[in-house]
C-alpha cells in the first residue's frame, strides 16, 4: 500500500512530527511504500538543518534526513508556508525539498492513504 | 467504507473526542494517540462514553504513546483494544480513509 | 484579489484519478494560523478537479463570520476570500447545524452560502470521503 503523510507542526513543541516519524518507520518496517511527507504549516520547521537539540535525546530533522538517505523517502516542504516562516534552500536540512502545495494534492490522488499528524 | 478516526487530544483539553464520537459513523474505528490516550484510562463519563461507543465503534490506544504517560494497559477501560505503530498502519490500510481530529 | 494563488495550466495536473476530498475546518480564525492557510490550501488544490467539499464545524464555523474587522489586531483579513472559492469552482459548502446553533450563529451570519447539514447529514457526508485533510 502507498502512504502520504502530512506533517502540520513543527520539532519538539507538538508530538506530531515524532508520531508521523514513528508511523513512517513503521509503514516502511511492513513493507509498505511511502509515497511522500509533506510537511505544511509550522511543519516546514522539521526541515531546518540549524537547530541544535540536546544530544541525549532523539534529533527529529535528522531522523527524517535518515529516512530520506536509507529509504528514498520523499520529504516535501511547502513553499508558501516555509517563506512565510523563513525556512529556505540555504538552510534546508539533507533529504527535504521545497516544493508547491500540489505535491500534497498530488500525495493526496496518488497514494492509497494520506494520514495527517497535527496538533 | 468505513473510516480509521484519530484522535490527538486529552479528552479534558479539546473536543476533539467529542465530536469524533459524535461523528464517527457505525462500525468505523477510532484510535487514541498521542494525549489522546487519556481518554482510554479516564475513568467517569468519559469511560462511559467510549463504553456507549464500543458498542457501534472499534476503539483503539496507542500502547507506546501509554506506557510514555506511565498507564499500565490494566487501567483501560472496558472496550479499548492496543495496538502499536504496527497496528496503527494495519488500522490505516484495514479502513479506506484517515480523519484526524486535530 | 492580488493575493489569491494562481491557477496553474490544467494539462499539468491532469492524473485521470478523481477522488472525494473534503477539508474540515475545526478552529477559529486569527487564534491560531490553520484557517488561513487551509484556506490557501483549498484554492491550489482546485486546480486539481477533484471533487472538493469543505466542512465547517465546531469552532471552525467563525471562520466563515461576517463582519470581520482586523486593524485592531494587526493582522490580515482574509475573510473575504472565501467568496473567491465559488470562483474556484469550489461550491459544496458545508456548516454543521449543532455548531452554528450552539455559538448562537445562524446562515445570515456567514459571508458565503453554505449548505447546513445535522450531526447525522455532516456524518454521512464525512463518511463517504476518500481524502480527509484536517488541520
Amino acid at each position: 500500500m502507498k502512504f502520504g503523510v502530512l506533517v502540520n507542526e513543527g520539532p519538539f513543541t507538538h508530538q506530531s512530527s515524532d508520531s508521523a516519524y514513528q508511523f513512517t518507520k513503521a509503514a516502511l518496517e511492513k513493507g509498505h511504500e511511502i509515497f511522500r511527507v509533506f510537511f505544511y504549516y509550522d511543519g516546514v520547521n522539521n526541515a531546518n538543518k540549524l537547530a541544535e537539540p540536546p544530544t541525549d535525546d532523539r534529533n527529529l530533522m535528522e531522523n527524517w534526513s535518515k529516512l530520506a538517505e536509507e529509504h528514498g523517502v520523499d520529504l516535501v516542504v511547502c513553499v508558501a508556508a516555509a517563506l512565510r516562516r523563513g525556512l529556505n534552500d540555504d538552510i534546508l536540512a539533507a533529504g527535504f525539498r521545497i516544493s508547491g502545495l500540489g505535491q500534497l494534492i498530488e500525495a493526496g490522488i496518488q497514494a492509497d492513504r494520506l494520514v495527517i499528524f497535527g496538533d | 467504507m468505513s473510516k480509521l478516526h484519530t484522535v490527538n487530544k486529552s479528552p479534558f483539553e479539546r473536543n476533539s473526542f467529542d465530536s469524533c464520537l459524535k461523528h464517527a459513523e457505525d462500525g468505523s474505528a477510532v484510535l487514541f494517540i498521542e494525549d489522546g490516550v487519556y481518554a482510554a484510562v479516564a475513568g467517569g463519563d468519559v469511560a462511559a462514553r467510549i463504553s456507549e461507543a464500543a458498542g457501534r465503534l472499534k476503539v483503539y490506544v496507542l500502547g507506546p504513546d501509554l506506557a510514555a504517560r506511565g498507564m499500565t494497559e490494566d487501567r483501560i477501560c472496558d472496550g479499548v483494544s492496543v495496538v502499536d505503530y504496527g497496528g496503527f498502519v494495519d488500522l490505516a490500510e484495514a479502513h479506506d480513509a484517515v480523519h484526524s481530529w486535530l | 484579489m492580488s493575493d489569491l494563488p494562481e491557477i496553474p495550466p490544467d494539462d499539468d495536473e491532469d492524473f485521470g484519478t478523481v477522488k472525494k476530498f473534503c477539508y474540515v475546518n475545526r478552529k477559529a480564525p486569527y487564534g491560531t494560523v490553520y484557517a488561513l492557510e487551509s484556506l490557501e490550501m483549498v484554492l491550489i488544490a482546485a486546480a486539481f478537479d477533484q471533487d472538493v467539499s469543505v466542512v465547517f464545524m465546531d469552532d471552525g464555523v467563525y471562520q466563515i463570520k461576517k463582519d470581520q474587522e482586523t486593524d485592531g489586531i494587526g493582522m490580515k483579513n482574509f475573510s473575504k476570500t472565501y467568496r473567491a472559492l465559488e470562483g474556484y469552482d469550489v461550491e459544496k459548502l458545508y456548516v454543521s447545524k449543532e455548531s452554528m446553533e450552539e455559538r448562537n450563529l445562524t446562515t445570515d451570519d456567514f459571508l458565503v452560502d453554505v449548505e447546513v447539514l445535522d450531526r447525522d447529514a455532516l456524518s454521512a457526508l464525512m463518511a463517504e470521503q476518500e481524502v480527509v485533510i484536517t488541520s
